[in-house]
């Protein structure tokens, strides 16, 4: 936990509480609601009810309608309508119920906020943190299941954020409010409640018993374009970010192998130095997404670290990754990205 | 923070403070409810125009409530289809068929049969009556609470509940969350879970009949919440422009999960009068009146069927039930709006109907209610002979990869390779049941 204290810029009185992921992101738009009268939560469901995954819980009973609201249905003008907000000089945090559902707001997303800053030459920004619970594991069939980070990671302008444990979810939850550039917060929703293992007969772990659970009182930072070392190793190197991380982490441990783990933490900005650095250390790297293979943001990963540490792999660098399928329903935990694809890639990488 | 342009916040102190609304609904949990505010028109006083009118003509129809079935359980007025007597008697086996179907599924879910399912508790009426309204090579464009589209055209029910089981007898290969139907045998296109999309591509259907001098025309349901979305908006503009031959029927539910209608924009006027800034006929229709509903549909399929135009039409219901088996109303809406609800329930309205014309009583439909909740139980064993979801995996992994592509591309046949090769070594070979 070293290097997660480090990251700590201003701590609260250094008390802790067990919070799962939709506590701890509900916490830090309370504190961010509290600090800066500018922040706006908006979405669909998000006011009264507090959110289809209860991450606004209580929010508009604390801070009122018109700082918490529900929009209607068009993820278009949510985006839109933050698009403006920001102009304006508000930090908007909309959020959009799926990460499937952003698409209908994608023109909003891609021409327009991300483009903001840099075609009127910062006359104009657009702050706001676009959150969105993402990816699968939860039967939700094809259109409350998808990953598309990727898409994101391609638009110039967008920072794009996953975290995988309740302290990070928070900690970069607060950095993305105040950043001014557009963000976009997927928020892995098979660990919302607790990390898991990779295997799909064994239920996930209550974030509550898990030791990276504990999350500081008041307002903390996590800066954005740095990733945190899960585990330090001297075997391989493992590039994972959300609930992939501890995929990864379990079949690690289980297979007993030395992997050095790195959380990316954000995709966008890129902590290529700590990728750099651990590549060359370890000589073997394995990269692990639920999102499709193919331009997926492991192929960006693969070619950044082929272009930086060629002279240094002692073996081809392996993606483990989902399929190029739409996500099928009943076959989701073929789908998922699981242990024996992530053992069958190791074995190979340590083979060579 | 330094780079926000907001600097001059101070000035235009002696100008008004702008404010913001945010609609609110009347009543929260724990309120009594009292539904006088809302609007209910007299049956049989709205005036029925010729189908192939002006769409202005419709303009006092937006905002006015199309009704025919009276506190009297009699049909009144022009809008009266005069349906016969077994015409209505299969209506109400539909309906019968639907909430003994929507129950039994409910169930299956809280038993870990299936992952979801969503009931159309209340709203039978607005697929059912307007399905029946409708030829039967009509193409619809459903969203994911028409059900009783399925039902009224005879789809069969353990091809539905494999489709909800995700088993090895689901024709959709276990692909398509519980409840996205698909049947092209029955002209019932196949469901998106992302709203509105269908509504544009109902249009687009309608156009190239139009396009190719077919006869079939095109409906499409959608729920006032999802008006909000552009693609709604898109199929208005598109179905004016080419006069396409389609129904576009938006279904007032007063709710969209936790949001009232308000957050869809109803507040300041209503969903059909979104017609008319498009140069659509509009009409806003009692939605729990089967023949008015059925009435209404008919309209406007004439309507389309002669060259005479597209109609947006608002079904004004009210969604009893949760909004889907992950949703509790109890956290966000009073308990009581269902039993308030002045419009009552188009099942009961339809049975009463029935019984006041002597053509049927409670004996038969005791015997009625007996009999399909059976015809559902039977269809569910059948189905469950297939598999349950809860019990794994019942496609070949192989599947999942087929119909990406018209054919297998280099990767994905590896890629299936992989998933195969998984299977094997998690299940000894074997294949789990
Ligand atoms: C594009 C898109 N955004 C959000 C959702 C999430 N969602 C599913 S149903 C629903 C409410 C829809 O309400 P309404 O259109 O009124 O239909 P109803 O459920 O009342 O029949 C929402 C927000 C979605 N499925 N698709």
């Amino acid at each position: 936990m070293s290097t997660e204290v480090q990251d700590i810029q201003a701590a609260g009185d250094g008390a802790e509480r067990r919070l799962n992921m939709i506590e701890a992101i509900n916490d830090a738009l309370d504190i961010m609601l509290e600090r800066d009268p500018d922040v706006i939560v908006m979405g669909e469901d998000v006011g009264y009810f507090g959110g289809v995954f209860r991450c606004t819980a209580g929010l508009q009973q604390k801070y009122g309608k018109t700082r918490v609201f529900d929009t209607p249905i068009s993820e278009c003008g949510i985006i839109g309508v933050a698009v403006g907000m920001g102009a304006y000089g508000l930090r908007p945090v909309p959020e959009i119920q799926f990460a499937d559902y952003i698409y209908p707001g994608l023109d909003q997303l891609v021409s327009e906020a991300a483009r903001l800053r840099y075609r009127s030459a910062t006359e104009y920004i657009a702050p706001m943190t676009v959150r969105s619970p993402f990816g699968g594991g939860i039967f939700g069939g094809q259109t409350h299941s998808q990953s598309p980070e990727a898409l994101f990671t391609h638009v110039s302008g967008l920072k794009t954020v996953i975290p995988s444990t309740p302290y990070d979810a928070k900690g970069l939850l607060i950095s993305c409010i105040e950043d001014n550039d557009p963000v976009i917060f997927f928020e892995p929703k098979r660990i919302y409640n607790g990390p898991f293992s990779g295997f799909y007969d064994k239920p996930a772990e209550p974030w509550k018993r898990h030791p990276q659970s504990a999350v500081p009182e008041g307002y903390y930072k996590i800066p954005l374009g740095k990733a945190r070392t899960v585990s330090e190793g001297e075997a391989l190197t493992v590039l994972a970010y959300g609930t992939m991380v501890h995929v990864a982490e379990s079949v690690c441990r289980e297979k007993g192998v030395d992997a050095e783990i790195l959380d990316l933490r954000t995709l966008v900005p890129l902590d290529i130095e700590a990728i750099e650095e651990s590549v060359k250390k370890t000589g073997r790297c394995l990269i692990v997404h639920e999102a499709t293979r193919t331009s997926g943001f492991g192929a960006e990963l693969s070619a950044l670290v082929t272009e930086r540490c060629f002279y240094h792999l002692e073996a081809p660098v392996e993606r483990v990754t989902g399929f190029d399928t739409p996500y099928p329903h009943s076959l989701e935990w073929a789908y998922f990205p699981g242990p024996i694809r992530i053992g069958e890639a190791i074995d190979k990488l340590l083979s060579e | 923070m330094a780079d926000r342009p907001d600097a001059d916040r101070e000035a235009g102190a002696n100008k008004p403070a702008l404010r913001l609304h945010v609609p609110e609904p009347k009543f929260r949990p724990g309120d009594a409810v009292d539904f006088s505010h809302v609007p209910i028109s007299e049956p049989g006083k709205q005036p029925r125009p010729d189908e192939a009118c002006d769409a202005r003509e419709t303009e006092g129809l937006c905002y006015d409530l199309i009704r025919v079935l009276g506190d009297d359980d009699r049909a009144h007025g022009p809008w009266d289809p005069k349906l016969d007597p077994d015409t209505l008697r299969t209506m109400l086996g539909h309906f019968a068929l639907v909430r003994a179907f929507d129950e039994r599924m409910f169930r299956g879910q809280r038993q870990g049969k299936t992952s979801f399912y969503m009931k159309c508790t209340g709203e039978e009426a607005t697929s059912v009556s307007a399905a029946m309204a409708l030829a039967s090579d009509d193409m619809v464009f459903p969203s994911y609470r028409q059900q009783g589209v399925l039902i009224a055209r005879g789809y069969d029910l353990v091809e539905m509940i494999n489709q909800i089981y995700s088993n090895k007898g689901d024709k959709l290969k276990g692909r398509q969350l519980p409840i996205m139907y698909s049947s092209r045998e029955h002209s019932f296109f196949s469901i998106s879970g992302n709203l509105a999309t269908q509504t544009p591509q109902a249009v687009g259907w309608a156009m190239a009949s139009a396009i190719k001098g077919d006869s079939r025309i095109a409906a499409t349901w959608v729920g006032e919440g999802s008006t909000a979305e552009g693609d709604f908006h898109s199929a208005c503009t598109f179905a004016t422009v080419y006069n396409a031959p389609v129904i576009l029927n938006v279904i007032n539910n007063q709710w969209a999960i936790s949001s009232f209608s308000g957050f869809a924009g109803s507040e300041r006027t209503t969903f059909a009068a979104r017609a008319l800034g498009y140069g659509l006929a509009g009409l806003r229709v009692d939605g729990n009146d089967a023949l008015a509903v059925y009435a209404t549909q008919r309209w406007a399929a004439n309507r389309a069927r002669a060259n005479a135009g597209p109609t947006l039409i608002e079904y004004f219901t009210y969604r009893a039930e949760g909004h889907s088996t992950s949703d509790d109303p109890s956290g966000y809406r009073s308990a009581q709006e269902r039993e308030e609800w002045p419009l009552g329930d188009p099942v009961m309205r339809l049975k009463n109907h029935l019984i006041a014309l002597g053509e049927w009583d409670e004996d038969r439909q005791a015997e009625m209610d007996r009999e399909t909740a059976e015809r559902v139980k039977a269809a569910t064993k059948e189905a469950e002979k297939n598999g349950i979801l809860g019990h794994g995996m019942h496609q070949p992994f192989r599947t999942m990869f087929e119909d990406v592509f018209e054919e297998l591309p280099w990767n994905l046949k590896e890629q299936a390779e992989q998933a195969t090769r998984e299977r094997l070594i998690k299940f000894n070979g074997g294949r789990p049941q």
